[in-house]
């Protein structure tokens, strides 16, 4: 009997013990979500939280926010199955915040209200760059919640032993169901607190797991990666980078494809961006950012002892039997160094890893829908405070459909892949824009919609044809069926290079010249903070 | 510390619906604020995205120098990823000491030789 149907027999032994931890953290965070719904009254309340957290404070909801099953399942999963090269991970993450911090967080802080678009769009002409923010905020956001949804589903069947396909899709709905009060009575105070209350749940588990790890090889960490390569039978080389991108020429391109799509991609995210409207001022962005950075760092710091802990300690066979994708690898080492306890205690971290950070992408894609593509591109700018935020209520739960139906699917792509595709969309589609329109004069509306919409359909459609969707009788979405033409998972080496040099050409061919009144004022207001928000 | 002289923008600015942006935007006190961001963010992001692909090329094509064995089982891979966090974290030092000696106090200048948020 292999160690996964041990875990899932003394799982299932410890059924109600795993309901009560899920049922408590449910329940807390929705009287959470209630108490902060009724501090909610205007539109500035509901998307960004009454603009009234600290920056420590944003800094723990930053963290919550990003820490994504991809992090914590993913990255571990990584690692445990191919080593080093599942490190990449967590370096990209990391590195990726500095673009956030030095370039992006606070004049976006100084410029926009709510969204993304109000950045992207401040300069062009409204109503088109609007709707191409909105699309591509809803877009990057969708791939985003995809992963969170893979990572739900595997969780819960490997937790609650659930194998027939209408106990994971319930399963799912769940998730769907909370996620969707979290957003549409809390709105981002009740969304910032649960993800403070995930951010230390989290750093708690990954403590304490890293600490039982170390504590088997008397911290020595040297020890804990030898026995990791000897019993992952792959000797020196699981330590080495090209396990899994060094075979060929291609995978090698596919590692620098990812690699640029990490370092890119977190400062266009529209779930991060929004975060730095909920505090007062721009150096309380700038803390926030710092603030995330360390507690980030710390976490993906201790994914090593994670990931290479599950490699030292378990049988790779148990890891791929429980999810080819190794998406279960932390919660199987969990029970493995503490038993159904531990296993129980961790798997409700993970759950509550999730249900955060779905939210928070649940409130950035109905906020952009209501706030750029409802208020301002449908009803131009007439609607009142209370129509948008019925709107944006609305949305939500239209976006929690959509995350349900697709939660159903992509249960063992390795939910750290999917979300290098949103990293790899965001930095194609937004970050250019982004980029362009604070710091460079020339920039016109024609630039941000060729940029927009070019780094979009091109790493969308790459994605489409590549082996993610299909040809991979392994791992790809669709299994049985191969359209694939395109040879990288990761399209951010053709399609990031590709939104910028759009942005470039498409504002150089504009007839329409650059508006300089409004650059100068969006300039002086980015650096100065005047007239902010 | 420097602060430009609040009179350097008549106060009856104020009154105006929309505050002079141009003209801010041409003075020699943002110029220096400007040069004082750019200077230091632009050239750090190059040195910074590109100390990260150096890591990754390295992984990719310089196999033989990332397994060179440190101490015990820990390799230059290891001491390379580990690295680039603690550039991180210097770096995340580093631009907030430089904002809040060269930017925050020039910003705070101008904003309030601006006058009040309208």
């Amino acid at each position: 009997m292999s160690i996964h149907q041990l875990a899932v027999e003394s799982a299932s032994d410890h059924r109600p013990l795993i309901i009560t931890l899920f049922s408590v953290f449910v329940a807390a965070t929705l009287g959470i979500t209630v108490w902060a719904g009724r501090q909610t009254k205007d539109a500035t309340d509901f998307y960004a939280g009454g603009r009234s957290f600290s920056g420590f404070q944003n800094g723990l909801a930053i963290s919550g926010d990003y820490m994504s099953a991809a992090s914590f399942l993913g990255i571990a999963g990584a690692i445990a199955l191919t080593g080093y090269d599942g490190f990449l991970y967590s370096i990209g993450f990391l590195v990726a915040w500095l673009v956030a911090l030095l370039l992006v967080a606070e004049p976006l802080r100084n410029t926009g209200r709510y969204t993304m678009g109000d950045v992207l769009a401040y300069r062009m002409r409204q109503r088109p760059v609007r709707t191409a923010a909105g699309v591509s905020t809803i877009v990057v956001s969708i791939f985003y919640l995809l992963a969170q949804m893979a990572g739900a589903g595997v969780l819960v069947s490997l937790l609650l032993g659930i194998t027939n396909e209408a106990g994971k899709i319930l399963i799912v709905v769940l998730v769907g169901v909370v996620m969707i009060l979290y957003v549409s009575i809390g709105g981002m105070k009740g969304t910032t607190w649960v993800q403070m209350v995930k951010a230390v749940m989290l750093i708690a588990g990954a403590l304490l797991m890293t600490f039982l790890v170390l504590l088997k090889f008397d911290f020595n960490v040297s020890e804990l990666l030898g026995e990791a390569a000897k019993n992952s039978k792959m000797g020196h080389a699981f330590l080495e980078p090209g396990l899994k991108y060094g075979a060929t020429g291609t995978t090698k391109l596919d590692f620098i494809s990812l690699g640029l799509a990490l370092v890119l991609g977190t400062a266009g995210l529209p779930h991060i961006l929004i975060r730095f409207y909920t505090v007062p001022t721009a150096k309380a962005a700038r803390k926030s950012v710092n603030w995330a950075i360390g507690i980030i760092g710390v976490f993906y710091l201790m994914t090593i002892a994670l990931g290479f802990g599950a490699a030292a300690l378990l049988d790779k066979k148990t890891i791929t039997d429980s999810n080819p994708a190794g998406n279960t690898a932390a919660p199987l080492l969990a029970d493995e160094l503490g038993g159904p306890v531990l296993l129980a205690v961790i798997s409700a971290v993970a759950f509550a890893t999730i249900l955060a950070v779905v939210a928070g992408l649940t409130l950035a894609s109905s906020s952009s829908f209501a706030h750029d593509l409802y208020a301002n591109v449908i009803r131009k700018g007439e609607a009142t405070q209370e129509e948008e935020i019925k709107a944006a209520r609305w949305a939500t739960v239209g976006i929690g459909i959509v995350a349900i139906v697709l939660g159903v699917f992509a249960r063992d792509l390795n939910v750290a892949g999917l979300v290098a595709l949103a990293f790899a969309v965001a930095a194609s589609a937004n970050l250019p824009t982004i980029l362009y329109s604070l710091f460079w004069k020339r920039f016109t509306t024609q630039g941000a919609l060729w940029s927009i919409y070019g780094g979009l359909a091109s790493s969308v459609f790459l994605v489409l044809f590549s082996p993610v969707v299909s040809g991979n009788p392994k791992s790809s979405m669709f299994k049985d069926v191969d359209f694939h033409w395109f040879p990288l998972e990761n399209p951010g080496l053709i399609s990031i290079p590709l939104g910028f040099l759009l942005g470039w050409v498409g504002s150089l061919l504009s007839k329409e010249k650059p508006d300089n009144a409004k650059y100068a004022e969006l300039e002086v207001r980015s650096l100065t903070g005047y007239g902010a928000h | 510390m420097d602060t430009a002289p609040a009179s350097d923008r008549p106060g009856d600015q104020r009154q105006q619906e929309h505050p002079p942006y141009a003209e801010v935007q041409a003075s020699a006190e943002f110029g220096e604020l400007r040069r004082a961001h750019r200077s230091f963010a632009f050239p750090l992001t190059i040195a910074f995205v590109s100390w990260y692909l150096l890591y990754v090329l390295l992984s990719n094509y310089a196999g033989g120098f990332m397994d060179t064995k440190v101490a015990g089982n820990i390799n230059v891979a290891l001491v390379f990823g580990l690295g680039q966090f603690l550039t991180t974290f210097l770096i995340a030092w580093w631009y907030s000491r430089h904002a809040a000696a060269k930017l925050d106090p020039r910003s705070a200048a101008i904003k309030s030789s601006m006058g009040s948020d309208a």
